[in-house]
């Protein structure tokens, strides 16, 4: 168990499998929203399924629009679990509040793509601004 | 984050649900960004095109229309997703003209202005420095704060219509002075000389800052640009760092100096020639065969559709050619036969969309399209994860591909 402390975030406590990747992020340029995958060839996380998984990523980019999508793609339950960032922008906190979707970021140790493996089980706690790695 | 008394009786539901979930909306974002108070906005733009909306989204609206709710201020739309005079021929269904008309519906009957553009700044009313406006698509806010010195975070489409509904926005980033200030510095050493090229410089700023919360400040630009030219840089710097401000040393009206935006202490870091054919090189070359040319991403200005209208003027393109502008520049295009004369070359100009918000990937695979070719930096940046192979080249260049069939 180790505890990261990061910045207040939105949305609801959760637990889960990460997934991370040194990359940015967009609902619109990154994913093929209706199959659940990564699809953008130069993705460093290309052809990963996503579907309630821990997102771990450096920062968000691009366009306005994933602050719809995020909600809509949890209406159809093919959906990030919560999303982790050294710093979201604007749009992505917006998205996550709409759609009651966990998102943290600002960690304290530093960057959050090296604190976090790929298949560490996590818990993601927004409103006290903290995420554990609770299994390996 | 403190409340005044009127926004506590919002939060409380005293005003009705819409403004309730608005401010809800507001403190929580708020709350993230560190906001100590909501600031009074004049405008609100929202990007409500139904693929990114959905469904699910489209019935949040007409929940909130349903009881009643109203704007408190002017409010406009981004571009649609269909053109409901020209979906069927691309491929597009009639569910998603049904999404885009319950959209439409839902947001007229909250007295929202169905103006369907991203050139609000150049056709509907632009903002002035230091007007605290709550804009959404990028390329709005970029050139809203950039150009017009006015003052807007990326409000995507919830947060917008929230600051439609009360009236405000959360006072965090680009509404404080501090943030504001230029934090990289980049002198220019090849100026660009047409559009793309204005577009291509913008990306490889935008490459380079790559965070919403870096600040470029530009030196090297000696000749005043043009709205067209700063509205592809800023749009396309916008599309590739998530950038929403960049100051020009002596142009835009913030940055009468560098030492007005704090520039002086910054590392001088230059943007070279190299840099601007390295971006170039990642989307096409001479000779690659074409499925469709778009021009769109922003919507074309009246001046756009005039240069493009002369390029096209008596002859026959091979390409099927797509041509997205405003609806308020098309009225004028069609009273000035610029529209038929773009037409008669066999393109087709499109009303209140914009290519990539309008189900690109269901576009493409209808029509076999993957080699896109566009003299728009942004567009070819998105529409590689859409499936496609884009291509870039000048407004003239992409004319004369969409007659050779390939890139000339």
């Amino acid at each position: 168990m180790r505890e990261l402390k990061c910045h207040l975030g939105v949305g609801p406590l959760v637990e889960g499998e990460a997934l991370v990747a040194d990359d940015n992020f967009s609902a619109r340029y990154d994913l093929d929203r209706i199959n659940g995958v990564f699809s953008r060839p130069q993705h460093k996380l290309f052809g990963q399924p996503y579907k309630d998984r821990v997102l771990v990523l450096n920062t968000a980019k691009g366009g306005v629009a994933s602050a719809w999508m995020l909600h809509e793609m949890k209406s159809r339950g093919i959906a990030p679990l919560a999303i982790l960032f050294n710093a979201a922008n604007t749009i992505l906190v917006q998205g996550a509040a709409l759609a009651d979707m966990a998102m943290c970021d600002r960690f304290v140790d530093g960057d959050v793509t090296t604190l976090i493996k790929t298949g560490q089980r996590l818990r993601v706690e927004p409103a006290r601004g903290v995420v554990t790695i609770i299994e390996s | 984050m403190k409340l005044t008394q009127e926004e506590e009786e919002m939060l409380a539901g005293k005003m009705g649900e819409a403004k309730r979930w608005a401010i809800d909306h507001q403190v929580k974002v708020g709350r993230m960004f560190d906001a100590l108070d909501l600031v009074p906005v004049s405008q609100a733009h929202m990007m409500v095109d139904p693929e990114s909306v959905g469904d699910a989204g489209v019935s949040f609206l007409e929940r909130l229309a349903a009881t009643g709710a109203k704007v408190a201020i002017p409010m406009i739309t981004d571009p649609r997703g269909v053109d409901l005079n020209y979906y069927h021929p691309l491929g597009q269904s009639e569910e998603m003209a049904n999404l885009d008309r319950r959209t439409i519906a839902a947001c007229s009957a909250m007295g929202i202005l169905m103006t369907n553009t991203c050139i609000n700044y150049q056709t509907i009313m632009p903002p002035v420095k230091g007007d605290h406006v709550a804009f959404g698509d990028t390329g709005v806010v970029i050139y809203s704060n950039s150009v017009c010195g006015a003052r807007s975070n990326f409000e995507g489409g919830p947060s917008a219509l929230a600051a439609g509904l009360t009236g405000r926005t959360p006072r965090y980033g680009l509404h404080l002075d501090e943030k504001r200030q230029a934090t990289r510095l980049f002198v220019v050493d090849e100026p660009p000389r047409e559009l793309t090229d204005w577009g291509v410089l913008g990306a490889v700023i935008g490459r380079m800052v790559g965070s919403y919360w870096e600040v470029p400040v530009i030196e090297g630009i000696e000749a005043v640009p043009t709205s067209d030219e700063l509205k592809h840089m800023g749009a396309a710097m916008a599309s590739y760092g998530s950038t929403p401000l960049f100051h020009i040393v002596g142009i835009t009206p913030e940055a009468p100096t560098l030492a007005a935006v704090g520039g002086n202490a910054l590392t001088v870091e230059h943007v070279t020639k190299d840099d601007l054919t390295a971006l170039r090189s990642r989307f096409g070359s001479k000779g690659d065969k074409i499925d469709v040319v778009v021009f769109a991403a922003p919507q074309l200005s009246l001046v756009e559709m005039q240069a493009l209208s002369r390029l096209c003027s008596g002859k026959k393109l091979k390409v099927p050619t797509l041509v997205c502008t405003s609806p308020q520049v098309y009225a004028d295009a069609t009273r000035m036969k610029l529209v038929a004369e773009i037409e008669g070359a066999g393109a087709k100009v499109l009303e209140g969309t914009c290519f990539y918000n309008q189900y690109a990937r269901e576009i493409g695979e209808a029509n076999g399209w993957t080699r896109l070719l566009s003299n728009s930096a942004k567009i070819v940046n998105i529409l590689g994860g859409y499936g496609y192979q884009p291509a870039l080249a000048s407004m003239e260049e992409c004319v004369a591909a969409a007659l050779a069939g390939e890139i000339v």
